[in-house]
């Protein structure tokens, strides 16, 4: 080989990879879309919101085209850490309200701008019990039931407590295989607050992130386990009602009735819960799960986002404003209900929560 | 990983033959192959009636009744040595077949779900303001290959730097022990760890929360540095010294016989061991999420701003699919079909080079 | 090569040279260093992450188990699912490489061994799809007939998972991962088995299999065990194809079918780290440092394997 050739290679190597990184440009149109909001936030911070999350930044760029949104779905954990620490992550989405020391961090990151720290609920999500048992049709299971399944108590599809719940069913004499989350997720909190409250006899862990119980199916995300159920037969789990597709899904027993997962059972059930307040803006609610009101589905996610009332720079102010009032705007719980499947917050509990996000930038 | 050398001098490398060994008698020979044929064509008719075809058995079957027929045959005209080697001849054959099915499974899975979305929107529309159906992945196409690129850019020339001194000048030096000892530890760095070590690097920097394309290099090249080295260490060291001493003798400076004689005698073989490692790396998920971030616009700068590559893509399109979800995952797929189709370029282009300018020398 | 035409053409005096000398191999030296400084960087990084949950109490830590408790059952995990891989791994690699090297007809060498090679660059996002849309619901079958069959062996005791999300089926979709790296490593070298060794045993009258026998596989045998460790190792630290297909809830056992298996360092890293705060995260970053010295003690042992192989090869050469 001559040395011509050989500087041929290495040029033609180099502008490969250097022309290719020279061309950097952006591809939003920076014109028209009727507002003069512009400029970047970001956010981090459950992935549970992630698919509604998109859904709001799609909406609400089309309306702002300067405006660019960006959403990690590192998971609720992370986006608490990077709020608290500041610096580019603007607001935080977590299935978990900030609590302890990592309210004084959120506090303190906000005072640094001279804010204070704001904290409301975005997203409710009802979470159903999907099951994959061809030859039954509308499972019915009281919590004690629910409850025994996921402690491994009941091993058989035909167990005598299971058949209680279910007089008229058919019930197969088929090993009961119960999936669970094997990532920490808020998914998994609810579920497992539920069952400690509604059974705390069978059920006797503590509510927590991670799964406790041993030698279950796990499977990742929502979608493992979606997909995990829909693979075997005799398998039970639990799920965002809007990812459960063509798996059956199961009614819940509240007080008299059994009652399978809806929109409006989880909006009551969300208007039902316990408002708290750790400071002027910070809600966080603690769900009824014992409700005996039929109408009103207790086993729900509700997931916030955090933000801050100030920001060393008012345009971020703005746009963190907009974005916020947009999301529990009619139009944008509408928005997360047709792309993640979440149950919409009630009007009562948007006009409540507006003088917040009002405060921002004020 | 070069091209295979075949060994010249004899030529019993058609599959079934074997023209050496004393026997009595000697088969024809189309006989293996004929039989071969025949067992395949049995196994396809038993598997046929008992409706139980498929790639796996039909492999196993044709194996095992060719293996025996074959072996029997031999057996009986030629002599027992023979009908062994025979045999093995068969199973290496089979367990050649074998491995290659997951490979021609994983392809056609590929192909088959990727196909849906693999269009021309998939390729000039980016995920901006996209809910639901449609939208593309050119924002991740760019963001991999300008990150890719960036990483490649940094760990090439510094690793093929160190590999230099590792071979010419190190030999025996404490430094060059530490080297390698340190490029061995360098490979078994979880990829999540680079993620964070970068993140934390440029945070130092430019305050928490930074999302750069760059960081994302950045970590990529920590995973990458080491196989470059290893690659174009063993390119370096089969570059034969008559050819180092040859340029010596005629008062060639050292470094002028590297870069004029040793190089262009191992650039061949370097680029191939480069497009393996970016090869390698393209794929990595977890480190970009923790320093590229998440993105669904298209931007090319890496040194302002987020951006997302085809991995992440797909990953997050597969965990939190939005509704429909069908939707959602077959883009996951397309963009896994988009990545084989990059890896196979590279792949394909770090061989033609290979062809075109490999230097025989072995 | 055109570079030997003599001195004259350089036309370079002493000193020049020695500077040219100078800077190059300084730039060579830097290089090192600079590799050397990132990796200080990341050890000293992984160091301070790691110390804070050796001094932590165990309510602390993730589960309330002591560190102990909690890495055992990944390290186990992970050491399992890598070896698995192994065994299923090499015996098919040592045929790939033969008969590629000595068995198929030359014109289909080259592009097989291309196919192989493709094996090895598909990312491992796509393995883990399909290990688990297509593998996974495949071995469901296969599972159910091992536990019935040989389900007195420790390995197939049962209660066989109906999902598939087995360690049995990690190890298999490994094993389709390593193996491209052993039988590329093993190729090279069966190729370059002697040459006249091999034509002095078929000339002696030896069948191809028995001139295989008697001068490759020895001739290769070390290449295929640093092969293998290389293999090892990429299984060790594999993540998201474990993460995705594994039903990690599990602890030490060796049921290699069921549901409830122990998750590996790399899976557990990356499925537990995003909701992790605090004391966890360092818990996490300790069990990474865990992974780091096994990965090591592989390479470790593949590099004094590899060295001893070429020490011998060298003895043979000179002997010859």
């Amino acid at each position: 080989m001559n040395s011509r050739k050989f500087f041929a290679i290495g040029a033609s190597t180099a502008l490969l990879a250097f022309g290719v990184a020279a061309c950097g440009s952006d591809d939003s149109d920076s014109t028209s879309g009727g507002s003069d909001l512009s400029g970047d936030i970001a956010g981090a911070g459950s992935s549970a919101q992630d698919a509604a999350q998109q859904a709001w930044i799609a909406g609400f760029q089309t309306d702002n085209s300067g405006v660019n949104i960006a959403y990690d779905p590192v998971g609720s954990g992370g986006g608490r850490e990077a709020f608290i620490a500041g610096g580019k992550t603007d607001y935080a989405g977590t299935d978990s309200p900030f609590a302890d020391e990592e309210l004084t961090g959120a506090e303190d990151r906000c005072k640094k701008s001279g804010g204070e720290f704001v904290q409301i609920p975005v997203y409710i999500s009802p979470i159903a019990v999907v099951y994959n048992l061809p030859e039954v049709e509308n499972l019915q299971l009281s919590p004690d039931t629910l409850a025994g399944i996921f402690a491994q108590d009941i091993t058989k599809w035909n167990d005598e407590k299971i058949a209680a719940d279910n007089p008229d069913a058919d019930l197969p004499d088929t090993d009961i295989t119960p999936v669970n989350r094997s990532d920490d997720s808020g998914t998994t909190a609810n579920f497992t607050d539920y069952l400690s409250a509604t059974a705390p006899d069978v059920w006797t862990y503590p509510p927590d992130d991670a799964w406790p119980v041993k030698g279950g199916e796990a499977a990742e995300g929502t979608s493992g386990v979606v997909e995990a159920v829909g693979a075997g037969e005799g398998t039970i789990g639990y799920a965002d009602e809007s990812q459960a597709g063509d798996l059956g899904i199961a009614s819940i027993k509240i007080g008299d009735e059994y009652v399978a997962p809806s929109a409006e059972g989880s909006t009551a059930a969300a208007d039902e819960a316990k408002e708290n307040k750790d400071g002027e803006y910070v809600y966080s609610f603690d769900i009824d799960r014992t409700t005996t009101n039929p109408d009103a589905y207790p086993l729900i996610l509700i997931s916030s986002a955090a933000a801050c009332t100030a920001y060393d720079d008012s345009a971020t102010a703005d746009i963190v404003k907009g974005y916020l009032t947009y999301v529990i705007s009619a139009d944008g719980q509408q928005a997360a209900a047709d792309n993640a499947g979440s149950a919409p917050i009630s009007s009562d509990l948007q006009k409540q929560l507006q003088p917040a996000i009002d405060a921002i930038g004020s | 990983m070069s091209g295979t050398t075949a060994p010249v001098g004899f030529d019993s490398r058609d599959v079934f033959g074997g023209e050496s060994g004393i026997g009595r008698g000697r088969l024809p020979d189309w006989v293996p192959y004929a039989l071969a044929g025949a067992s395949l064509a049995i196994t396809f008719l038993i598997l046929t009636l008992l409706d139980q075809v498929s790639a796996v058995r039909l492999v196993i079957g044709t194996a095992l009744i060719s293996g025996i027929s074959i072996y029997a045959v031999s057996r009986a005209v030629e002599s027992p040595r023979q009908a062994k080697d025979r045999l093995v001849t068969v199973s290496i054959a089979s367990a050649f077949v074998f491995a290659v099915l997951p490979l021609a499974s994983l392809l056609w899975t590929v192909v088959d779900r990727g196909m849906a979305r693999f269009d021309t929107t998939f390729f000039t529309e980016s995920a901006r303001n996209v809910v639901g159906e449609g939208g593309g992945a050119a924002h991740a196409i760019w963001g991999t290959l300008v990150i890719t690129g960036l990483a490649a850019a940094i760990s090439v020339p510094i690793g093929i730097m160190a590999a230099i001194y590792l071979v010419e000048y190190g030999k025996g030096k404490r430094l060059a022990r530490y080297l390698t000892f340190f490029v061995d530890v360098m490979t078994g760095i979880p990829s999540i760890v680079a993620g964070l070590f970068a993140y934390a690097v440029f945070a130092l920097i430019f305050g928490p929360g930074i999302r750069l394309g760059v960081m994302g290099s950045v970590a990529l090249t920590v995973l990458m540095i080491p196989i470059v080295i290893r690659s174009a260490e063993e390119m370096l060291k089969i570059v034969p010294d008559h050819l180092r001493e040859a340029s010596y003798a005629l008062g060639t400076p050292k470094w002028r016989t590297i870069v004029k004689v040793v190089l262009p005698t191992a650039l061949a073989g370097m680029i191939t061991g480069v497009m393996l490692a970016v090869a390698r790396i393209i794929g990595e998920t977890a480190p970009l999420l923790v320093t590229a971030g998440v993105i669904d616009s298209t931007n090319m700068n890496p040194f302002s701003g987020r951006m997302e590559t085809l991995p992440v893509y797909a990953y997050f399109e597969y965990k939190t699919p939005g509704i429909p979800q069908d939707a959602s995952y077959d883009r996951a797929w397309a963009a896994a079909l988009t990545l084989i189709v990059i890896v196979l370029l590279l792949n394909l282009i770090a061989r033609l080079f290979y062809r075109r300018f490999g230097t025989e020398i072995r | 090569m055109e570079a030997a035409t003599g001195p004259s053409v350089w036309g370079l005096r002493g000193g020049e040279r020695r500077l040219g000398d100078r800077l190059f191999s300084g730039a060579a030296i830097a290089s090192g260093i600079a590799i050397l400084t990132v990796l200080a960087g990341v050890a000293i990084f992984l160091l301070i992450q790691a110390v804070p949950a050796l001094s932590a109490s165990t309510d602390e830590l993730a589960e309330g188990k002591g560190l102990v408790e909690y890495i055992a059952p990944l390290a186990f995990g992970t050491v399992l699912a890598a070896t698995l891989a192994v065994i299923i791994a090499v015996p098919l690699a040592v045929a790939v490489a033969l008969f590629i090297s000595h068995i198929a007809p030359r014109a289909l060498a080259q592009p097989l061994g291309y196919i192989v090679d493709l094996l090895a660059a598909i990312p491992s996002i796509v393995y883990g799809l399909w290990g688990i849309f297509v593998l996974g619901p495949a071995a469901v079958g296969v599972m159910k007939w091992l536990e019935d069959n040989l389900g007195f062996l420790p390995f197939f005791q049962g209660p066989a998972s109906v999902t598939g999300r087995t360690m049995f089926v990690v190890g298999i979709v490994l094993a389709v991962m390593i193996l491209p790296i052993i039988s590329a490593v093993a190729r090279e070298v069966f190729s370059q088995a002697p040459r006249r060794q091999q034509e002095g045993a078929l000339a002696l009258g030896a069948t191809r299999w028995e001139m295989i026998k008697m001068t490759v596989l020895p001739f290769g045998r070390s290449a295929v065990i640093s092969g293998s460790m290389l293999g090892l190792g990429r299984a060790l630290g594999e993540t998201m194809a474990v993460v995705i297909i594994l039903s990690g809830s599990g602890g030490i056992t060796f049921n290699l079918i069921g549901s409830g298996n122990p998750p590996t360092i790399a899976s557990n890293i990356a499925s537990k780290f995003p909701e992790s705060s605090g004391i966890e995260v360092n818990e996490l970053i300790l069990s990474g440092l865990v992974l780091f010295a096994i990965t090591l003690l592989v390479n470790m042992g593949a590099r004094s394997i590899i060295s001893r192989s070429e020490r011998h090869a060298a003895e043979g050469k000179k002997r010859a």
